[in-house]
């Protein structure tokens, strides 16, 4: 049996599904940043261990797909004993994922600042946790902008595997979608379009600011 | 007893010796000069002094706070940095902050000085290098020499007993150089212990009070810069005052 939709009711769908996307990349790029932040200090600290450690991490999460990540998450819960939603599993995952790359694309920023400055600011009798904070983190950020606005267009785009394991977001909605209608290029093609709208405005931005950091301070 | 005594000091790179057992000794008021061949491990010798590097074998002691080999704690190099300032060849600002924020940056952080006094100091240290009118200029738009000099302000906010200085006018534009010279001269005139590595003999010979040629690792010459010149009493300096002269 065919249901009939209007192309409104269609996009309200969409839009629907839309929102979920957009609130778990929030999730995901938020969470991901503060884990990733913690990662990038064991990264980098003193102890061999943590930093072993979190290079096995950030290689595993670099090295496997995004889709298998959350495969194991999801059913790898469940089989402990512990009930996950698809919501759950998705967020926990995304989070994680992003963690591990924004980990090492801060720490690519944090090496990019001079040798110089930590000479300068240890002669200046600073501790370690006063030159990343007053000196070394202050000019990372700014190398870190661009590149970091650009990986949250890789975190809106990871959130459709999500999918997969029946959390009901745009790429989902579009599927569902596309079996009622029987117009999957339809469908789909709107998804799409979706999807770019909501990416192109940060590649935009991310390379407004890759110029605009780069002839300033 | 001396302001900074170095003892037997060694530091290798891997396999490459580089400091062969330095004795040293510096008075307060002193300005030294460090001179020799690249390589011969001017640089690593300075920076020992504030622990950027770490000694293999050794003591290091500037008033008072020593450092051992393999006995370098946070705090132990926390109180040696307290005391010895460094000014570097690429002046290391850092380009975020303006001249002024630079120069209040370790005041207010590491010595806890409160905003107004650090403001003032900052203001205090701008007019002693000629530079009061840059407070709020950023690195990027001020020259090499003014760079420079803003450094060495920055070095002397914190009132340190010794200033070590690496090279600091060998990357700056032959018609900049004088103006950072000149500040050093007026250090030394005010009674600022300095150990400088220079490659300029005509300042060393002029200001300093204590010359050292370095020679493979070792202080191989140490005296009165006027007479060293004039006598160099070993051929390795006598074949490098010539080749730089
Ligand atoms: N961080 C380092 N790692 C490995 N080797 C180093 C390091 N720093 C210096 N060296 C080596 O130690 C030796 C002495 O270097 P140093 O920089 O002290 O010489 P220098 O007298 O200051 O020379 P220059 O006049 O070129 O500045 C050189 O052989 C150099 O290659
Ligand atoms: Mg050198």
């Amino acid at each position: 049996m065919t249901v009939e939709f209007s192309l409104w009711a269609l996009l309200q769908s969409l839009a629907d599904g839309a929102k979920w996307t957009v609130a778990l990349s929030a999730l995901a790029f938020l969470f991901g940043g503060a884990t990733g932040l913690l990662i990038l200090f064991a990264r980098m600290s003193r102890s061999r261990l943590l930093r072993q450690a979190t290079r096995v991490y950030i290689e595993v999460f670099q090295g496997t797909p995004l889709l298998m990540q959350l495969f194991l998450i999801f059913f790898g819960l469940s089989l402990a004993g512990l009930e996950v939603s698809p919501w759950l599993a998705a967020a926990v995952g995304l989070t994680l994922f992003s963690s591990a790359y924004l980990a090492e694309i801060w720490r690519g920023c944090v090496e990019a600042v001079p040798r110089g400055q930590w000479e300068a600011s240890s002669s200046l009798a600073m501790s370690y946790l006063e030159q990343m904070r007053h000196v070394i983190l202050p000019q990372a950020l700014r190398l870190a902008i661009a590149p970091t606005v650009g990986f949250s267009v890789q975190v809106i785009k990871g959130t459709a595997v999500a999918s997969i394991i029946g959390f009901i977001e745009l790429t989902k909605t579009g599927s569902m979608l596309a079996n009622a209608t029987f117009q999957p290029f339809l469908i789909y093609g709107l998804v799409a379009a979706s999807y770019f709208l909501l990416c192109y405005p940060l590649s935009l931005y991310a390379q407004y600011l890759e110029r605009k950091l780069h002839v300033s301070r | 007893m001396s302001l900074v005594d170095i003892r037997g000091v060694h530091k290798h790179f891997g396999s490459n010796h580089v400091l062969k057992g330095i004795d040293l000794a510096v008075e307060p008021g002193e300005v030294v000069a460090i001179i020799g061949r690249s390589g011969s491990g001017k640089s690593t010798l300075l920076r020992t002094l504030n622990g950027l590097e770490s000694i293999d074998a050794g003591e290091i002691e500037v008033d008072g706070t020593a450092l051992k080999a393999h006995q370098d704690s946070a705090e132990q190099l926390r109180s040696l940095r307290l005391k010895v300032g460094m000014v570097f060849q690429q002046f290391n600002l850092f380009p975020h902050l303006s001249a002024g924020e630079n120069i209040m940056l370790a005041t207010t952080v590491v010595q806890g000085m409160d905003q107004e006094s650090a403001r003032d100091t900052a203001k205090a240290m701008l007019l002693k290098v000629g530079l009061q009118d840059k407070f709020d200029a950023y690195p990027d738009q001020l020259s090499g020499g003014q760079q420079q000099r803003v450094a060495i302000a920055r070095a002397l906010a914190m009132s340190p007993r010794v200033l070590l200085c690496d090279e600091i006018t060998s990357a700056l534009d032959p018609e900049l150089v004088n103006e950072v010279l000149a500040v050093v001269k007026q250090l030394a005139a005010e009674g600022m212990t300095l150990i400088m590595v220079t490659h300029e003999m005509r300042f060393a010979r002029e200001v300093g009070d204590k010359l050292v040629f370095m020679y493979q690792g070792l202080v191989h010459e140490y005296g009165d810069p006027r007479e060293l010149f004039a006598q160099p009493r070993t051929p390795e300096l006598a074949s490098f005052i010539s080749s730089v002269m």
